[in-house]
């Protein structure tokens, strides 16, 4: 009887497919339906990030920040601002700490939201995705009130802020946090026991902890192998020593530690400290100050150099900035943390189906923008 | 330990394959090392129980100057002793080559192929190393100081720089 033809078939998933959250390619090697080999090829949004940032002066740089992590514009933006301040000793006014900070959460919990969102698109639960993006939306709001804008801020500026919050921001953003704990327990009634989300995501795709840290990988995708690695905890930068919040980690708690379930059900919790650190800031937030009193009229680091890392939603956001001394930075080198989470597909998703690539990779959360910078 | 701790420890183990420590007020301290031994350093680095050093937390390229070296800056972190170091080596720019240290950390893996595409600066034993982000036909390396852009690239016009 003749034997039917049977070989390994390379399949490209993306550029252009849903899934792949942005601009990559995929090279599968699949043996039948299973995966045994994954070649991301990135690069389609490459947009010379650095390249430009070498050419500009320092406060032009941010909105350029903005643009490489569009889910998470306000962390980035706080993370070079600080890395600037640093390099210059700027001490800034405690109103710009603390409203600084409930952007930041503010935004963490809007990239979380997407993130949870599309991880159920991504497994085939498609409501959870329309009740994240309508809490998404209210966040959103809030950002628009204070700096016109609703994905792309260019608010925190160095050495301060673009304008103080209007009146009536306080207020809306504990109306926000008062609805949305009740709103998580939402989420979790529709997605997180869910039995089919569990099957597609609970032990698949296992990161052991010590690849994760071999490999860079940083964050909620991390921290869902269970280390506690937390910028905010271990080195905290800005106010954050101020707050007191949990560093939620991944337990196998419908599997194995560290399967896709835990890295999703990290996010989840996380969302609910980030509201608690909001409440904390809003409590304490000091009603004198001026936003702009720090802001310097010539940004001209002295002569040196510095490597800043920052908690962002992803994980590890770092900024590696030289300066000789000029208004224009002779190196920025951004360390983007879904560049790191996205290289460790291939040692976690080989031996799983070409739908179970999909669910790894929707639980790693990685933004094109900043990957291919 | 500090990084001077870390820095009087590693020279008296690699001796004169250590060139200086850097520590200005206004950066990061650094260990310039010679660029062939980068991959033995590492090693030890890594491998040491006191030192531990587990996390690349970042690998990046620089050009000093159109006249002057490439460099590489490598920012390592321990998990378990949670403490910190810096190295940096140098090249020429006409044969630009570093031991890769992808067998050590994986974050290394594109992180060299990144500082490849960028100043073209070539990884030995490196497993795969190609272009990341830039087409790989692509002619020159962007982010050299020295870097002039194609008039054009399949046909399509590079917008200049002004």
């Amino acid at each position: 009887m003749a034997r039917l033809h049977a070989e390994e078939m390379i399949l490209n998933m993306g550029p252009q497919h849903p899934s792949t959250h942005g601009v990559l390619r995929l090279k599968l090697r699949t043996d039948g339906e299973i995966v045994s080999h994954i070649e991301p090829v990135i690069g389609y949004l490459h947009r010379c990030f650095e390249k430009h940032a070498e050419n500009l002066e320092y406060q032009m740089v941010t909105p350029f920040t903005d643009r490489c992590d569009y889910l998470a514009a306000m962390n980035n933006a706080h993370a070079y601002a600080i890395a600037v301040e640093k390099m210059m000793g700027i001490e800034l006014p405690e109103r710009v700490e603390y409203l600084r900070v409930i952007f930041a959460e503010f935004q963490r919990i809007a990239s979380h939201l997407v993130a949870i969102g599309t991880f159920g698109l991504d497994v085939g639960a498609i409501t959870p995705f329309i009740y994240c993006f309508r809490e998404r939306e209210l966040i959103l709001d809030l950002f628009e009130m204070v700096s016109g804008a609703r994905l792309l801020y260019n608010y925190i500026w160095v050495g301060g802020l673009a304008h103080d919050v209007p009146p009536g921001f306080v207020e809306k953003s504990y109306e926000f946090l008062d609805m949305f704990d009740t709103r998580i327990a939402e989420y979790n009634r529709i997605l997180t026991g869910n039995k089919i989300f569990i099957e597609r995501t609970a032990d698949v795709g296992v990161l052991p902890a010590d690849v994760g840290v071999n490999a860079g990988v940083t964050g909620p995708s991390l921290r869902g192998s269970g280390i506690a690695l937390d910028l905010r905890k271990l080195q905290p930068y800005s106010i954050y020593d101020r707050f007191d919040f949990e560093v939620p980690v991944g337990t196998g708690m419908m599997g194995t530690t560290g399967d896709c379930w835990d890295r999703y059900w990290v996010r989840m919790l996380e969302m609910a400290e980030s509201a608690k650190i909001i409440r904390q800031a809003l409590d304490q937030l000091p009603v004198d100050g001026d936003v702009k009193s720090a802001i310097p009229k010539r940004i001209r680091p002295p002569k040196g150099e510095i490597y800043f890392r920052y908690e962002n939603p992803r994980g590890e956001l770092g900024y590696y900035i030289v300066s000789d001394g000029k208004n224009i930075p002779v190196r920025v080198k951004m360390r983007s943390p879904a560049f790191c989470n996205l290289s460790v597909i291939n040692e976690i998703g080989q031996g799983w189906m070409i739908s179970d690539v999909i669910a790894i990779l929707g639980s790693l959360d990685i933004v094109l923008g900043e990957i291919d910078r | 330990m500090t990084e001077a701790e870390i820095y009087s420890g590693l020279s008296a183990r690699f001796g004169e394959k250590l060139l200086s420590f850097q520590d200005e007020e206004t950066s990061n301290p650094a260990a310039m090392v010679e660029a062939g031994a980068v991959a033995e350093i590492m090693t030890y680095l890594k491998g040491s129980e006191d030192l531990a050093f587990d996390q690349l937390m970042c690998l990046s390229g620089y050009d000093a100057g159109p006249e002057l070296k490439l460099g590489v800056i490598y920012h390592l972190y321990s998990t378990s002793l949670d403490h910190y170091f810096t190295i940096k080596t140098e090249v020429d720019r006409e044969s630009p080559e570093i031991p890769s240290v992808a067998a050590l950390w994986a974050t290394a893996d594109w992180h060299e192929r990144e500082v490849y595409d960028m100043y073209g600066v070539s990884f030995k034993n490196h497993p795969d190393l190609k272009r990341i982000l830039l087409e790989d036909d692509w002619e020159g390396f962007p982010l050299r100081k020295d870097y002039v852009a194609a008039e054009t690239y399949r046909g399509m016009k590079i917008a200049k720089e002004k």
